[in-house]
């Protein structure tokens, strides 16, 4: 009964491979198309005004559709909340520790998630004000990684007022 | 049992491939075109159901991204299903009868154009020993096809006739994908696309999204001047395994049918979601339908296929039928699974 002919089949390897042409969308690729220039854009919901960062087809709080110019925003912020990371993870190649933050951007009213360099991690804190360090201008592309990542400003804190909603 | 009624419909165009938008901006639009038919707001629906599929969107969650077109607040009752939101206004049609909600939306949305459509559907077959051997979606089909044709179940002239009807209901349906005036014997003399099937039995891919509002006999009269009241729906399932059924009928139409209450009238007007010409002769059989109904004036699944949307579309263009006036009693079909593996059938009545 050793003949292999005859052992019970255990493992059945089937491996699933599908390909798609994915497109990101006429909002996103306008997102896109802007940060690749160093711009960043957001929309403005037509029923309250608030902005939206990036740019998206409609307010996911309304449901209506953003039909309006977008809203370009500077690339400073406050920085709203944060994280201390001292654990690796496969998917992100960067050195520990870092500082993963979420940023208002000046004008939004949504977040941003990226990181803090240039700063000590003992000074660290809530309200910060910060500004996008770019890449260099030459290597710009259709990414969000066009910001390698925020840098304190010097500059005094933002009231806790103005980032409260968004933590 | 509560009366509960489609108030309202909308639909996008059915494209071959959206090049520039993506699923939820497909949406978009289609969900504003119900609110400016309906006058419906967030603050009347109570319970939201989509119907999509993330094997069509190549992520994982993807049917979350389609609530920025439905508006997160205030807060309701969500629910998804992975399939055709014909499941979906099932799921929703429960909520209304267990008196949790009056006022539901139902969507359905899918971008099948972003992959190999066929091949893709391989995916939902018996995952041991049919899909390890990659059969398309035509090619699974064309076997059914030629049971009935070799069985004796029906004829290509006949498959080739209802390819014909379709397209030519499609002229008038401005969402249609294939419209147009063809004929039986010049079908007939074109080459096989599968044995048996022809280029004209198949329904196209299609891009698209389409949505319904539902409402019970308490706020129906706000959204429609005369509702389309769901007088019977059912869905039944059949075994996965394609060697256990009997291909050459559907069954579970036929069940699906007698307990949806099909036989209970005349019935002016039939919307099919099958695929295949062979199918939709397979489920008018099923449903019993007689000389008197017109089947398909949209032009059916033929005409337009977005999938996990082409359903749902059948309720709302039946339904449709019924809110302007043109028909009195309707019923609505969709599918799904391999070779009409599951079938919904939706009577409604003016």
């Amino acid at each position: 009964m050793s003949d292999e002919a005859t052992e019970d089949l255990r493992v059945l390897r089937m491996p699933v491979e599908l390909d798609y042409t994915y497109s990101a969308g006429r909002s996103a690729s306008r997102f896109l198309r802007a940060i690749q220039e160093g711009k960043l854009l957001g929309q403005r919901c037509p029923v309250d005004g608030k902005v939206y960062f990036p740019t998206r087809g409609a307010c996911p709080q309304h449901g209506m559709p953003i039909d309006g110019e977008p809203v370009e925003l500077p690339d400073t912020g406050t920085l709203v909340t944060y994280s201390i990371v001292r654990v690796p993870s496969a998917n992100i190649p960067l050195e520990l520790p870092y500082v993963a933050v979420q940023v208002l951007l000046d004008g939004a009213d949504t977040v941003m998630m990226h990181v803090l360099g240039e700063c000590d991690l003992e000074t660290v804190h809530m309200g910060m004000r910060v500004r996008a360090k770019w890449k260099p201008k030459e290597e710009w592309s259709t990414s969000v990684a066009n910001i390698l990542y925020f840098v304190p400003l010097d500059e005094p804190d933002a009231a806790y007022d103005s980032y409260k909603e968004h933590i | 049992m509560r009366d509960v009624a489609v108030v309202g419909f909308s639909q996008s165009v059915s494209l071959r491939r959206e090049r520039n938008r993506n699923e939820v901006e497909i949406l978009i639009p289609v969900l504003q075109e119900l609110r400016e038919a309906t006058g419906y707001t967030n603050e009347d629906l109570e319970f939201v159901c989509s119907g999509s599929s993330d094997y069509l969107a190549g992520q994982a969650f993807a049917f979350v991204a389609g609530l920025d077109a439905v508006g997160a607040w205030p807060p309701v009752c969500e629910s998804h299903v992975e399939m055709d939101g014909a499941w979906a206004l099932y799921e929703a049609w429960v909520k209304i009868q267990m008196g949790y909600a009056d006022v539901a939306l139902v969507y359905g949305f899918g971008k099948p154009s972003m992959g190999d459509l066929p091949i893709t559907m391989a995916l939902q077959l018996d995952p041991y020993t049919v899909m390890p051997l990659w059969p398309d979606a035509i090619s699974v089909a064309a076997l059914q096809a030629r049971l009935c044709l070799d069985g004796g179940v029906m004829t290509d002239r006949q498959m080739a006739e209802a390819a014909v009807r379709d397209r030519a209901h499609a002229k008038s349906n401005p969402h249609a994908q294939v419209a147009g005036d063809f004929d039986v014997e010049g079908i007939l003399s074109e080459p096989y696309l599968v044995s048996p099937l022809r280029k004209h039995d198949c329904s196209p891919i299609s891009d698209g999204a389409s949505a319904v509002l539902l409402a019970s006999s308490n706020r129906a009269g706000d959204f429609s001047k005369r509702p389309a009241w769901i007088r019977g729906i059912e869905h039944i399932c059949e075994p996965q395994d394609l060697g256990v059924r009997d291909l050459t009928r559907s069954r579970s139409t036929e069940i699906a049918a007698e307990k949806a209450g099909v036989g209970a009238g005349r019935i002016d007007v039939a919307e099919l979601s099958a695929p295949f010409s062979h199918q939709e002769i397979l489920v008018e059989r099923g449903l019993g339908l007689g000389a008197d109904t017109t089947v398909n004036p949209s032009g059916g699944a033929l005409a337009g296929n977005p999938l996990m949307a082409v359903g749902l579309a059948r309720i709302g263009e039946a339904a449709a039928r019924i809110t302007n006036g043109e028909a009195e009693r309707a019923v609505a079909h969709a599918t799904s699974g391999p070779c009409l593996q599951q079938n919904l059938v939706c009577v409604l009545e003016g």
